[in-house]
C-alpha cells in the first residue's frame, strides 16, 4: 500500500497543527459556530444527536494491521471501545469529545492516517473495489489511480468550498464493485485497441433526494489527462452548480439541467485550457505510485492440491462449506483466496466493530494476509490474500471472534446507516429494523436459496444506506411525528445500475419483517430456476408485489 | 483607517467598497465599485471593480486586466466561486495587479486564497489581523499546481 514520504507526512502533521489552533480559537470564542462548521467538517467532525461523530478517512478502503491497531487504541482511549465501517469505506467514531479531536488526529498522523475532507462541501475520500489488485476479472489495478486522485484532491485550493459534497469512485474490473454510476464522478478503467489505459468517465450520478444514474461524458480519457480533466469538471461545477438550494446543489442537478451533452461540451471547452499543462500525469509519477501496489510475496502454490484439502474439510463440516460458499472469493493468484469478514452478525448494528475485534482483525491479517486489511462499501472487512490451504484453520480461528457469519452477499448482509439512534438528520431508526429482519431470516438454507440479494436501509432520504440501489430498499420516513418505512424494489449499484421502484404506502416498524417475508415468498413462487431477484422483478414488474402486500394488509 | 492584510503585512486600507445597491452619488477617494459601474468608468484610476460570484470574468477579461485593483466578493465564506474567478484572472488572463478578497472571508481560508492568486485580504471585522497572517502559511507544501506554482508536486518529488 501507499507509504508516506516526508512531504506527505508533513502535510498531515501541519493539518493537525492547523486544526488544533482552530479548535483552540473556537473554544476561546474567536471563531463563530457558523465559521467553525466547515472547518470541523473538513476534518470529519460532525455534531450528532448525542455527541460529536468523527469520520476517519480510509483511502479506497486500504489499511495496514498497524493502522487497525491504532484505531483500536483510539476507540478505547477516546471513545466507547467500538467503531463503525461506513458505506464509503471510512471508519466512524460515535463518541469522541471535541476537545480531544486534535489529539485523535495527532495519533492518526503517527500511522499515516487522517480525517481530511471526509465531510463538508469538498472532494471526499475516493472509493474503490475491495478486491482491487486480486480480482480475476480485473482490467487494471485501480488503487494507484485512486492514490493519484487522493493527492490531487487533498487541500485543493480552488475546490474546498464547492456547492455541495463531491464523491469520486474508481473501478478497474469488469464487474463494478465500487458503485461508480451513483457517484458524482465514476471512473471505469478501460483499454483502447492499442492496450493503453484510459478512463470511461461517468458524471452526475448520486442517491439522496434525487437519485440519478450517472451519464457517460467521455468514453476514453487517456490516463495522462486524468487530473486535468477532473480539474475541468470540478471548475465547471464550482462555478455553475446551484448554491441557492442545498437539495439542488449536487453536480447531478447541474448535469440534468444542462443535459449531459451540454455539460460535456462545457467541460471540454474548459479542459482545452488545462490540457497539457504540467498537471498532465507523467510515466514517472504513475510508476512511482504503482510501485506501492505491487503484489505481496506470494508463494508458488499447487491450486489443485489446495482445492482437494478444501473439499475434504467441506465434506466434514457443513458450516465451513457454507462459509466457503458465501464469504470466500476467487483470487487471480493460484492457491490464494480473499476472505470477507462479515460485520453483520444478528444483533450487532451493521458495520460496527469492537476494539478487541479490530485487534483480532489486525492479528489475523498479520498471520494470514500480509498484514493488509480492506474495508468495503458493504460495511464488511476483507483480508485479500489468504492461502486456500489455510482457510479451514482461518475459519476455526475467526468463528469465535464473531467474523464468520456465512451471510456475505445474502439478504442479512445489509447496508444500513446509523439512523435515528445516532444521526441528527434521520427521520427514523435503521438499526432495529435491520436487526428485526436478521432475526426473522435466520435460516441459512433459506438465505442461500434466495442467493445474492442486497437489502439496503436508510433512516432518511439523504440515503446514506443506499436504499435506492438495494434489490430491496427500506427508507425511514416521518409521518406526523411517527416513524414509518417505505419499501422499494429492483435497485442495483452494479453494472446494471438501477433505482428501485416504490412499492406503495409505507409501513410501521413492526410490520416491516412481515412485508419483507411476503416479498420473498412471492419471489420464490415466481422465480424461474436460479434467477436473481432483480431478474424476476424486471420480468414480472411491481404489480404482483403490490397486490400481494396490500391486498390483505390493508 | 481600516486595516487589511496585503503581501504578508497588515497595512491601511485606502479603498472603500461601494455595495451593489448603492444609488447615491459616489463619495470621493479610492473606491471599489460594482463591476457594471466600473465598466462605465474604467479610465478613472480612483475606481476599481469588484466582481460578484456570478460575474463571469471571461466576458470582460480584456478590460478587467487594466484595472488598478480587482476585488472579488465572497457573499458568504461558503461560496467558493471566487476561488475559480481568481485563478482565471491570474492564470488565463495574466492579471498582475492587486487581487483582493472582500466580503465574508475568514482567516482559515487565507492559505487557499493565496494559492488561487489573491494577495490582499479584507477579513471580516473583529479579526486579529496580526495573528491571522500566520494562516497564510498553514502548509509549507502542496500537491497541486495552482496560481502560486505551475508545477504539481509530482513533477518535483525526488
Amino acid at each position: 500500500m501507499y507509504q508516506y514520504d516526508a512531504i506527505d507526512q508533513q502535510l498531515v502533521d501541519q493539518r493537525v497543527a492547523q486544526f488544533r489552533d482552530q479548535t483552540r480559537r473556537y473554544l476561546n470564542g474567536e471563531i463563530t459556530d457558523q465559521e467553525f462548521l466547515p472547518l470541523r467538517l473538513q476534518n470529519g467532525l460532525y455534531i450528532q444527536r448525542l455527541a460529536p461523530m468523527l469520520r476517519i478517512a480510509v483511502p479506497y478502503g486500504l489499511l495496514s494491521s498497524r493502522q487497525v491497531r491504532k484505531l483500536a487504541h483510539i476507540t478505547r482511549t477516546y471513545d466507547k471501545g467500538y467503531a463503525h465501517v461506513t458505506t464509503r469505506q471510512n471508519i466512524q467514531l460515535n463518541w469522541p469529545s471535541l476537545e480531544e479531536v486534535p489529539d485523535i488526529l495527532a495519533e492518526l498522523a503517527e500511522v499515516q492516517m487522517h480525517s481530511i475532507q471526509t465531510s463538508g462541501n469538498c472532494i471526499r475520500n475516493v472509493t474503490s473495489d475491495q478486491f482491487a489488485g486480486i480480482a480475476p476479472d480485473e482490467i487494471e489495478d485501480p488503487r494507484p489511480w485512486c492514490e493519484i486522485i487522493r493527492q490531487w484532491s487533498t487541500f485543493h485550493p480552488e475546490f474546498a468550498f464547492l456547492p455541495r459534497k463531491f464523491k469520486i469512485a474508481v473501478s478497474g474490473s469488469q464487474q463494478d464493485r465500487a458503485a461508480i454510476q451513483v457517484h458524482d464522478i465514476g471512473l471505469q478503467i478501460v483499454k483502447n485497441a492499442e492496450g493503453e489505459t484510459g478512463f470511461q468517465v461517468y458524471v452526475g450520478g448520486g442517491l439522496g433526494r434525487t437519485p440519478i444514474i450517472g451519464s457517460v461524458i467521455r468514453e476514453f480519457l487517456p490516463w495522462q489527462h486524468l487530473l486535468t480533466y477532473l480539474e475541468a469538471i470540478l471548475r465547471v461545477y464550482n462555478r455553475y452548480g446551484r448554491r441557492d438550494n442545498k437539495f439542488k446543489a449536487r453536480i447531478k442537478i447541474l448535469v440534468k439541467a444542462w443535459t449531459p451533452e451540454a455539460f460535456a461540451a462545457k467541460v471540454e471547452e474548459e479542459w482545452q485550457h488545462f490540457k497539457d499543462t504540467p498537471t498532465t500525469l507523467t510515466h514517472e509519477e504513475v510508476e512511482r505510485t504503482r510501485s506501492f501496489f505491487t503484489q505481496p510475496p506470494y508463494r508458488e502454490l499447487d491450486d489443485a492440491a489446495a482445492e482437494q484439502t478444501l473439499a475434504s474439510h467441506k465434506a466434514e463440516h457443513l458450516a465451513f462449506a457454507r462459509w466457503l460458499e458465501r464469504n470466500v472469493t476467487a483470487h487471480k493468484q493460484p492457491g490464494y483466496a480473499a476472505i470477507t469478514l462479515s460485520l453483520k452478525p444478528t444483533g450487532v448494528p451493521p458495520g460496527d466493530v469492537t476494539a478487541a475485534q479490530l485487534e483480532a482483525i489486525a492479528d489475523l491479517a498479520d498471520k494470514y494476509s500480509f498484514g493488509e486489511i480492506r474495508t468495503t462499501h458493504h460495511q464488511n472487512v476483507v483480508l485479500a490474500d489468504v492461502e486456500k490451504a489455510r482457510l479451514f484453520e482461518f475459519w476455526q480461528e475467526a468463528k469465535p471472534l464473531g467474523f464468520a457469519t456465512p451471510n456475505v452477499g445474502t439478504l442479512t448482509d445489509m447496508i444500513c446507516c446509523p439512523g435515528g439512534d445516532y444521526c441528527s438528520l434521520a427521520n427514523a431508526k435503521s438499526i432495529p429494523v435491520a436487526e428485526a429482519i436478521q432475526r426473522r431470516f435466520d435460516d441459512l438454507d433459506y438465505l442461500y436459496d434466495l442467493g445474492d440479494m442486497t437489502l439496503n436501509i436508510s433512516g432518511c432520504m439523504n440515503a446514506c444506506g443506499h436504499h435506492h440501489v438495494g434489490n430491496i430498499g427500506i427508507l425511514g420516513v416521518d409521518k406526523k411525528g411517527e416513524e414509518f418505512y417505505q419499501i422499494q424494489l429492483g435497485g442495483s449499484s452494479e453494472r446494471d445500475s438501477a433505482l428501485g421502484a416504490v412499492l406503495g404506502p409505507s409501513f410501521k416498524q413492526e410490520e416491516v419483517p412481515d412485508v419483507i417475508e411476503k416479498i420473498l415468498t412471492l419471489f420464490g413462487e415466481k422465480r424461474e430456476g436460479d434467477e436473481s431477484f432483480n431478474d424476476t422483478f424486471s420480468r414480472i414488474g411491481l404489480e404482483p408485489f403490490k397486490e400481494r402486500i396490500y391486498a390483505k394488509a390493508h | 483607517m481600516p486595516r487589511l492584510i496585503k503581501d504578508n503585512q497588515v497595512i491601511d486600507n485606502e479603498w472603500q467598497v461601494i455595495p451593489a445597491d448603492f444609488d447615491a452619488e459616489l463619495p470621493t477617494g479610492k473606491l471599489i465599485v460594482p463591476l457594471a459601474r466600473w465598466l462605465d468608468n474604467s479610465d478613472n484610476t480612483n475606481l476599481a471593480p469588484w466582481l460578484g460570484s456570478e460575474d463571469e470574468v471571461e466576458k470582460v477579461a480584456e478590460q478587467l486586466v487594466q484595472a488598478p485593483l480587482i476585488a472579488i466578493n465572497f457573499p458568504t465564506f461558503m461560496d467558493g466561486r471566487g476561488f475559480s474567478s481568481a485563478r482565471l484572472l491570474r492564470e488565463r488572463y495574466g492579471y498582475r495587479g492587486e487581487l483582493r478578497a472582500i466580503g465574508n472571508v475568514i482567516q482559515d481560508q487565507l492559505f487557499y486564497l493565496k494559492r488561487c492568486g489573491f494577495d490582499a485580504y479584507d477579513l471580516r471585522e473583529g479579526t486579529d489581523l496580526e495573528a491571522a497572517i500566520a494562516s497564510l502559511n498553514d502548509f509549507s507544501v502542496s500537491y497541486q499546481a495552482a496560481t502560486d506554482t505551475a508545477e504539481p508536486l509530482f513533477r518535483k518529488r525526488d
